[in-house]
């Protein structure tokens, strides 16, 4: 699996790509691959502030649901609209076209509760 | 199950699974395989082509003797004295209370020898339920252990079967079985049954001769692209039909009138807790299991609530997923009756959400 140096990480399996007070958020490779096929994408939240840790929507797989957690604080500013019609997408490439959202930081330079990639393969055991 | 005891078992195929690299969970008592190359995959290659399912974990009592009808007649709903050799009956054992204590298919191999086959889950209970019942002392052996079962699926499964058997499987029509050689192996058991609406066949054998009759069925399979396939699309696929399973659909307390099981429930005979059954078919059940398809977008769950406009609580539901076949998503519940008429706007409680939702007929899949 794979799993890039230049993003950060979760342990509720969500990546995060910084570009200075912009975040780019998705799910995991591991995460796509534990849900199995994707159905469908809601993230109803677009225009709210979201705090760390808090539900931004949910991810809903042919035989499961998951909650989507937000890596960091900021307003989110827009939702992949593409996943509306192929969320197949997510388990496609799930770091590239299947990304989720994009969010205004509140504190960009804070990372606390995010790991890199080395951290983030030894919690999930890879 | 006690805790303690708990030991996970594994089917014959288990290594198989393993080295085709199946997601294995374990489910039932049993480590079974979940998916290989995708739920959606999978499910398209059964309705589509030819799956093999392992369903080895299913339960197997074999009943013999001049009782053991007796005994089936007694504990079962369908009415098995219709029975014919070769014939297979889908049923269920209505518990004292209303309820269930699970469902099952009756084979009838001969006079005075039968097979019932029940969930992997209630082994043990439905082996004791029928020993609780059993006022002939009846020859029973449960022979799950000792067999292997694999459900080959799908509109091309008959075909690639075909190839290995001198039996001519288009003489066995649905629930209806025979026992012949197959893959060279004498005893093997072909019974026109399934659990998915695509046709096909459920083979029986001993655990012994599991890796030569997978390996000659893929053998046999492999010019039509045959597929290994697990029990996520079994759901879906069963799903689809309307099929009930046992432990979402049905349970202790749901009655078989409630399920919509009727059709397997045949008053012209005696059997556990009659009485109050035909009461409730003639009086009405007051609760029914219907088949609904969300308006709005979303997916319903197992366990999610069943609510009206106002998004009062009125019932429950008890499978659903986005059909694979469909696109749609659909599940089925228990609804005041009420409710139960084709078109009914019901909604589910999905995270806090009322979803519209409008009952339909099922199955949902109609090929």
């Amino acid at each position: 699996m794979n799993f890039p140096e230049n993003l950060f990480y979760t342990k509720d399996h969500e990546w995060i790509s910084i570009d200075g007070d912009i975040a780019t958020v998705g799910i995991t490779e591991f995460a796509q691959s534990e849900l199995g096929d994707i159905v469908f994408v809601e993230i109803d939240t677009v225009g709210d502030t979201v705090e760390t840790g808090k539900v931004f929507g949910s991810v809903e797989a042919v035989k499961t649901v998951s909650d989507l957690f937000m890596p960091c604080e900021g307003e989110i500013l827009e939702f992949n609209e593409t996943l509306e019609s192929t969320p197949e997408t997510v388990n496609a490439d799930p770091y590239g076209a299947g990304w989720m959202i994009k969010v205004k930081m509140s504190n960009p330079s804070d990372r606390t509760d995010l790991l890199s990639a080395a951290d983030y393969k030894a919690l999930i055991g890879h | 199950m006690s805790d303690s005891a708990t030991i996970i078992k594994k089917t014959p195929f288990f290594e198989i699974h393993k080295a085709l690299g199946a997601k294995i969970l374990p489910f039932a008592g049993y480590e079974m395989p979940i998916t290989y190359a995708g739920v959606i995959a999978e499910h398209e290659a059964v309705r589509k082509n030819a799956g093999v399912f392992d369903v080895s974990h299913m339960g197997e009592f074999i009943l013999r003797g001049p009782n053991a009808l007796d005994l089936i007649q007694k504990t079962t709903s369908n009415d098995a004295s219709k029975l014919t050799d070769g014939k297979i009956q889908y049923s269920c054992f209505p518990n004292l209370d209303g309820g269930i204590v699970d469902d099952l298919l009756v084979y009838r191999i001969k006079e005075d020898q039968y097979m019932l086959v029940v969930n992997a889950s209630n082994i043990e209970k439905d082996w004791n339920w029928l020993k609780q019942n059993d006022d002939w002392n009846v020859d029973m052996e449960d022979i799950s252990e000792k067999t292997a079962l694999l459900a080959v699926q799908g509109p091309n499964a008959a075909a690639i079967l075909q190839k290995l058997t001198d039996v001519n499987l288009s003489e066995i029509t649905y629930y209806t079985f025979t026992k012949g050689t197959f893959a060279g192996e004498s005893n093997v058991l072909i019974s026109a049954t399934g659990y998915t609406g695509a046709g096909g066949f459920e083979i029986y054998f001993d655990v012994a001769k599991a890796d030569k009759i997978w390996n000659a069925i893929f053998e046999a399979g492999k010019a039509e692209n045959i597929q290994p396939v697990g029990l996520a699309c079994r759901d879906t696929l069963r799903l689809e039909m309307g099929f009930c399973l046992y432990g979402n659909d049905i349970n202790d307390t749901t009655s078989p009138i409630e399920a919509g099981l009727g059709w397997i429930t045949k008053f012209s005979k005696d059997f556990n807790n009659k009485a109050n059954l035909e009461l409730q078919k003639q009086n009405g059940p007051t609760k029914k299991l219907v088949g609904f398809q969300l308006v709005d977008k979303g997916i319903p769950r197992h366990d999610y609530e069943i609510c009206d406009a106002q998004g009062n609580n009125i019932g429950i539901v008890t499978s659903g997923t986005m059909s694979p076949s469909l696109q749609i998503p659909i599940g089925m519940g228990y609804v005041p009756s009420g409710y139960s008429a084709l078109d009914s706007e019901i909604y589910v409680k999905v995270r806090e959400k009322l979803l519209k939702a409008k009952v339909v007929k099922l199955p949902f899949y109609k090929g």
